[in-house]
């Protein structure tokens, strides 16, 4: 009985281990085909190119206007400032774990990355609107502090878990016998720090900024909550924008199942499938290349 | 001292300086938060239904919402995540196919999690008719957490050693009753340790529950896994922007929740990886 019971039942669970190990690809496929299907209603009673090129955002106007490049250069503008922001400091203080703290500090750091993974975006939105943002008013005289530099600072600040572990993954994962050589030859540890492992451990370094971008251009609440709204072209970063994730996120709850509007928002989310796909897969080209 | 060394240590300092401008913000950020919510966060706080607009009483609803929606997510990314995981180690040859499933478990990680609320909705929302629901919530979050798990328990399987498998093997056992008996049992910790990571995150997630499950106000608890319910991040959200003349110190009492919650989850994660690695065999 219990011979003829695992007859039965083993091939079933082996055929359910094999249909899991295709969900996740299902999944990626589903997620690709469902937002090209609406977008592509959405291309059907709007065309493709004024979509794609339109320089204004206007979903409520008669007649709707539906160009994405206000939004996109939003995201742009928000992430570029987030990057040049975070990449020093992540790169840094990656440097500083991996090569110059003890022990002791290491573990510590590296428990205060963690935790700064673990705050919920929304969260730091909040902080965004009652602190940030009135500050940052104040610093530059600004007329409202809901603008794009408050969105790129906390970008900035939560991409940097990301950006941080991976590159001291890299910076510790490269070998032992580049050390002892820079050494051997006289080399201070900041030399050979400078020199030879940080060139060595590049395309794990390089890896790390891209996915720190993937996670920015990704981010929605915290726009949503801190970047203002507004979108028109942005001129500056001291203005307010909108970006492609807080469009969707701010735009859904409003829009008529079936209308043009909500199309547009999934040929915004499809947009945005692009963008984040292209990046991770050259972070994954770099972490591939690390790994050699 | 010769100017080499001069220039590490001027070097040296100026990464700890750097290293110290990202820690003294995240102290800063909890003290701060600590310090405006904690008078706040009193027994009715915690077990009382807002009221009056949302401008008094409490967030239990919210805070039941989210362990709801947490559960749910385990169920179905838990057991789908573990198979995917024991497919790739255990199952999978070297070939085009199989990187392609790790290409998609990158990417999958990569989507935007507005795009996760996007999907959900047309999928488990419109076109299953599963409404608003705990259940379209909760699925949409399991996608959402896959790569998460599959990675956590992909690396806790491949940590098991090589010589556990030729034993079972060579004493005749079949395949899934080596990954079952010789293979599993002992890398459960590594996956626990992973997918309690993956819910805090989830538990902390706005965006994919934002048209997927989320309650605006709803004063009472969820009858059902049909049901809509508050959640503690979206409800954050909705006072800090939503709604005007909240007092502040419900603001931060909520913010102060949602962070105890995830790190109390974050804290599992790290005691069950300590104690299980204090435990291991090999």
């Amino acid at each position: 009985m219990k011979r003829l019971w695992r007859r039965i039942s083993e091939p079933i669970i082996e055929l359910c281990i094999r249909v899991s190990g295709l969900a996740v690809v299902i999944f990626v496929f589903l997620i690709f085909l469902f937002l090209l299907r609406d977008s592509l209603s959405l291309f059907r009673q709007y065309p493709l190119g004024q979509f794609l090129f339109g320089r204004k955002w206007l979903p409520i106007s008669e007649p709707p206007q539906f160009g994405v490049i206000p939004l996109l250069l939003g995201s742009v503008l928000v992430t570029f400032w987030a990057v040049v922001i975070c990449v020093p400091l992540g790169v840094g203080s990656a440097m500083f774990i991996a090569e110059v703290a003890p022990k002791a500090l290491k573990n510590v750091l590296k428990s205060f990355v963690e935790i700064l993974a673990a705050i919920p975006s929304v969260v730091l939105g909040f902080l965004g609107i009652i602190w940030l943002g009135p500050v940052l008013r104040d610093t530059f005289h600004l007329s409202t502090g809901m603008c794009g530099l408050t969105g790129s600072l906390l970008l900035a600040f939560m991409a940097l878990p990301t950006i941080i572990s991976i590159s001291e993954d890299a910076l510790t994962g490269v070998p032992r016998s580049y050390r002892e050589a820079a050494f051997g030859l006289g080399a201070t540890r900041w030399q050979t720090l400078w020199r030879v492992i940080l060139p060595s451990a590049s395309s794990g370094i390089l890896a790390a900024v891209m996915l720190g971008i993937g996670r920015v251009v990704g981010e929605t609440m915290v726009v949503l909550m801190v970047t203002g709204n507004a979108p028109v072209i942005p001129t500056s970063i001291l203005q307010p924008l909108r970006t492609l994730t807080a469009t969707i996120a701010g735009e859904m709850g409003e829009t008529v199942g079936g209308s043009e509007h909500y199309y547009a928002l999934f040929a915004v989310g499809l947009v945005l499938f692009a963008i984040t796909f292209t990046v991770n897969f050259i972070a994954d080209l770099f972490l591939r290349r690390a790994r050699r | 001292m010769s100017g080499a060394k001069i220039r590490q240590n001027i070097a040296f300092s100026v990464l700890g300086a750097v290293t110290l401008l990202i820690v003294v913000p995240i102290l800063l950020v909890i003290v701060y938060i600590v310090v405006n919510g904690a008078g706040a966060v009193t027994w009715s706080f915690l077990t009382e239904e807002p009221r009056s607009g949302m401008k008094a009483g409490g967030i239990f609803p919210a805070i039941v919402g989210t362990i709801l929606l947490v559960i749910g997510t385990m169920l179905f990314s838990l057991p789908l995540g573990v198979l995917s995981a024991i497919y790739l180690v255990e199952y999978a040859r070297d070939d085009l196919f199989t990187r392609i499933i790790k290409l998609s478990v990158v990417n999958l990680s990569g989507i935007p999690s507005i795009v996760y609320g996007l999907f959900g909705f047309t999928v488990f929302v419109l076109l299953l008719h599963f409404g608003t629901s705990i259940l379209a919530g909760s699925l949409t979050l399991a996608i959402m957490s896959l790569p998460v798990i599959i990675t956590a328990s992909k690396e806790a399987l491949e940590s098991v050693p090589f010589s556990y498998r030729e034993i079972s093997l060579s004493l005749g056992a079949s395949k899934w009753q080596t990954v079952r008996y010789c293979v599993l049992p002992y890398a459960i910790p590594g996956i626990l340790t992973g997918t309690v990571l993956s819910l805090s995150r989830a538990a902390g997630e706005t965006a994919p529950i934002l048209f997927t499950v989320a309650a605006f106000y709803l004063p009472r608890l969820p009858r059902g896994a049909f049901d809509q319910v508050m959640a503690l991040p979206y409800h954050l959200y909705v006072i800090s922007t939503q709604v005007p003349n909240i007092p502040l110190s419900l603001s931060f009492a909520t913010a102060l929740v949602l962070i105890a919650l995830v790190f109390l989850m974050n804290l599992v994660s790290i005691i069950l990886r300590a104690h299980y690695r204090k435990k291991r065999l090999w």
